[in-house]
Parts: structure tokens; sequence; C-alpha cells
């Protein structure tokens, strides 16, 4: 019998060594609930949980947390992001307190992409803490019940301690420089008690089969839960951007060339994209795999399918 | 030092008031050595000036050695008495300090005050410390991070770093902690990277207010 940590439907899953599905969900630029319940539709029954993002890219969206509260009353399991970048500690833990109470349960720790990406490039930035003292006061939250201050999370001295108990994840990001480090770095997150990893989106299988191999070598992928990454490419032009233009991001020139020969590159893209999966599966120390596709939440059903993933696992009660 | 650069010129038109005499202020240290207030600028900013419709008698210049330095202002009492107002090429510390020193003159800012920093070549200013008031650079073999990385990040380096460079601007700005990982690594230290570092204390910063010094053992 394996002793949970959390109330998370996710850690459930993976501790009962499923590999398990997860994607993005963006939430939309304005209260528009079709936009979101389309997103939601297309996510139900394929994948088994849903990141929703803190304000993506630095642009102003429907919170995190308020769109995990609906995602969540509509049968998904979200996995609510939060940055750095938009709140001080003080904030922080009060909005994890919230969603908590609003029955959230896991939380991925970014450190968040820098405003001068998003719409708001004129705005302050926070920064108040990284994504690795995120994760550690989350954890402390968590196992020593107190909040970063030191003090003990209860409502008064006699009061019982009813401390927050979140599923924590964070990103990797095999691709970034210097490329040494990266290991490492998964590392101080593992130390700082993180329980589970999403890596930044894959492209080049070579150096991304190169960094688990060294994760695997070290025993960390013993320590937390990898879901690899991946971005299902759309179009040439997509391809390139993404090679050009986001830093952190390595697109291999064959995949280029691929995607540039296909009679129909978006559905090349799918049909790579469930490849890669397929071959995560296989991969050593792998624990799922997380589908990011970015304002196209309703491809995700068949890259799952294709990858031979479904029908996913009920959850055991 | 600290870096500072001149307002545009309409700015500064558009602030001046009608009076007889604007004295226009330059700063011997600092802003004189990064180019921005000194005896040169004050002279192109008073004919600059000169040649404009303002409505102001006569444009005076003159430099003092800091403007941060009560000491110094009273030296040029009288020329600043002479004039209804006074354009200050100083940092916004020589500002201020100008302003407190003569209560009764409008005192207006030249410049912008940017960062503390250093010279890199011609023409190039980069900034180098933020005034956190608790320095870790012994941690990051002398790069600050507080300083350079644009997220400020004491756990770094983030996913944006590319080639070197930081994500926020490749073509300028090298990564910070690319800097420091290859620093550390350099002269031996790269497992200091390791630790996890604390969340900071921000109060003995400027997020816990206006800071002061006082100091007893510096008292006459």
């Amino acid at each position: 019998m394996i002793t949970l940590k959390t109330e998370s439907k996710l850690e459930a899953l993976l501790e009962r060594g499923e590999f398990v599905v997860t994607a993005e969900l963006g939430p939309p630029k304005s209260v528009d609930a079709g936009i979101l319940d389309a997103k939601i539709a297309a996510l139900q029954g394929c994948v088994d949980a849903v990141n929703i993002t803190d304000n993506q890219t630095a642009i102003v969206r429907i919170s995190s947390i308020g769109t995990g509260v609906y995602a969540r009353s509509h049968g998904l399991e979200p996995i609510i992001q939060m940055t750095c970048r938009d709140r001080n500690r003080l904030a922080i833990q009060a909005d994890l307190l919230g969603a908590y109470l609003h029955g959230l349960r896991n939380l991925l720790c970014l450190t968040g992409d820098h405003q001068c990406f998003g719409n708001h490039p004129a705005s302050k930035q926070v920064y108040d803490m990284d994504s690795i003292q995120l994760i550690n006061m989350v954890r402390d939250m968590r196992d020593r019940g107190v909040f970063q201050n030191g003090e003990e999370i209860r409502a008064g001295k006699k009061a019982e301690m009813i401390p927050p108990r979140f599923y924590i994840g964070a990103a990797a990001n095999p691709f970034a420089e210097p490329l040494e480090w990266r290991v490492n770095r998964l590392e101080k997150k593992i130390n700082a008690g993180v329980d589970f990893i999403q890596t930044q989106c894959i492209y080049d299988m070579e150096i991304f089969s190169r960094w688990m191999r060294t994760v695997v070598e070290r025993g960390l992928h013993q320590q937390v839960k990898i879901l690899a990454g991946v971005t299902p490419i759309r179009s040439l032009g997509m391809a390139k951007y993404m090679k050009e233009s986001v830093a952190g991001v390595v697109v291999p020139d064959s995949l280029l060339e691929r995607i540039g020969a296909a009679e129909n590159p978006k559905e090349e893209g799918l049909v790579f994209c469930a490849e890669q999966i397929r071959s995560f599966r296989a991969m050593e120390g792998l624990a799922g795999v997380h589908i990011m596709a970015i304002e196209w939440e309703k491809a995700v059903h068949g890259i799952v399918e294709a990858a031979g993933l479904l029908p996913r696992p009920r959850e055991e009660v | 030092m600290i870096v500072a650069e001149q307002k545009p010129i309409h700015e500064i038109l558009a602030m001046l008031p009608e009076v007889e005499q604007l004295l226009v202020l330059g700063c011997d240290t600092c802003v004189t050595v990064c180019l921005a207030g000194g005896e040169k600028e004050v002279k192109l900013l008073c004919g600059a000036i000169r040649l404009t419709n303002v409505k102001i008698g006569r444009v005076k210049g003159m430099s003092v050695e800091r403007q941060c330095d009560r000491e110094f202002l009273q030296e040029i009492a009288g020329e600043v008495e002479a004039s209804g107002a006074v354009l200050s090429l100083a940092c916004g510390a020589g500002v201020q300090m100008l302003a407190e020193t003569f209560p009764d003159k409008i005192v207006l800012p030249g410049l912008n005050t940017l960062f503390m920093g250093s010279n890199e070549g011609s023409g190039y200013w980069l900034e180098r410390c933020i005034g956190c008031g608790d320095c870790m650079l012994d941690l990051t073999g002398g790069i600050c991070p507080k300083t350079r990385c644009s997220k400020g990040l004491m756990n770094g380096p983030c996913g944006g770093s590319q080639d070197g460079k930081c994500e926020v601007d490749p073509e300028n700005l090298d990564c910070a902690w690319n800097l420091i990982y290859n620093k550390l690594k350099r002269v031996g230290l790269l497992d200091r990277l390791m630790e996890n570092r604390p969340p900071r204390d921000w109060s003995k910063a400027h997020d816990g207010g206006p800071r002061s010094l006082h100091r007893e053992d510096a008292r006459l």
C-alpha cells in the first residue's frame, strides 16, 4: 500500500504506475465561458489532468485558479500553474489557501515569463521568489505546516493546524543552457521538494534522450515523476518560429525537413507528436507525457488515441 | 558610479518656467564621467535653451563638485538666489539636495537617473548594482544576479538562457547566471551552485521603506 502525500488524483495515478497523460488548457482573454467549455470538452476523457496556465507569456487572461475551479466543476483534474512574476510571497500563499479551499490539489511552480513578452510590458515585475524557492515554500506548507515566515498554519493558538497539501510540480528544460547544468538544476528542484516534473516541449529527441539517460544514471527518476512535454507542430512556419524565436526550444533540421516535405504538414505534425509519445513510453525513467497544444486543445484527443493511450484509466476510489 | 542620461530637450523645455534668469547647474562627479551632466553638457544645454522661444531673460551655466553635498551647494548660494529657477544636471540625489538647500527656488531635473554601474567602453554603460542592502557576490562569483538577471533570480539560470544571452534582449544582454556558472566553474566553486538559496530579506532593500544610515562611530 502506497501512502500518498495528498488528495491529488494525479498523484494516485502516478504512484500506482500509470503512464499518465496531462495537457495544457490556456484560459481565454475574456470571460467567454463558451470558449472555456469547448476547451474543457476537448480534453474530457482523454487526459488525466490539465495544466491551467497563469497569465501565460505575460498576457492577462482568466486566472489560473479561477479557471481551475471552473474546470474541476466540469470533472477535470486541474494542475494550477503559479508564477513568481505577478505575486509576492503574501499573495502566493493567500492564493494557494484559496485554491485549496476550492478543491484544487495540484500545483506547478514556475518562475514565469518576463513581462516584456506580454501585453503589459510597462508593468512592475515581482519575482520576490523564484521557482525553486516557491517549491520549497509549498513543500514546507504541506509537510511542516508552516508559512514561508515559519509561522504555523493554524487559525489561532488553540486551533488545529490545517495546512494546504498540494502535489507539487515544476518545469524542467533539458534544452536551455548551460546544457551540462540542466540535470543539476533538476536535482536542485528535487531537493527543494518537487513531486513531479513537466519538461519544456521536446523536438530534439537526441538531446532529450541524453538528458534522460543522465537523469536515470543518477537515479533522479526514482525521486520525482517526470512527464515529457510535447507541442504538436501545425505548420512549417510554426516549426521555424519555435526554432528561431523561442529561447530554450531546440528544433532539429531533420524535423523541419520532414514537415516541409509533407503533403499535409499539420497531419505530419500530429503523426510526429504521437510517434514521440510512443518512444517516451519505451524510454526508461518517464512517468508520462504532457501535451501542450497551444490554442489547439481539440487536437489532444487524436494525439492520445494515435499514441495508443486511450482509454484513460479510471481513478479508483 | 551613478549613470544618468539627459532628458529629451522637448521635455526639458516644457518644464521650464518663465523667469528672468535660469541657472543650469552641472555636477562634476558621476554624471560628468558618464557624459550626461558635466561642464560640457551644461554649455551645450544652455546654448540649446537660448536658441528656443522659451521666455527666459538669461540662461546661465555653471557646475559644482557634487550636488549631493550641501557644503558644495553653499558655495554657489549667491548664483542660485539670483536665479528664478535652477535646472539641475545632477542625479536624483543632487536634484533633491539642491531643492532642499534652497527651499524658495524652483528646482528642475534635466537628467533621468538610470543606475549604479560601470563604463564598458566608448558610449556603453552597464548596470551592476541595485543596492539591495545584502550583498551576496561571494556566492555568485562576483556577478550580481539581483541586478544582472532580468528576473533577479537567486537560483538560476531559467529556461530563457541561450548562447550565453538572456531572452529578454539576446543582442545586448548576457545571461547573468551563465556568467556565474562559467566563473564558478573556472575557479572550482561550482558546487556552490547546488545549494538552494532561500528567499531574500527584501526589508533591507527599498522594499523595507526609504533607507537611511546612522553610524555612531562616524559622528563628530
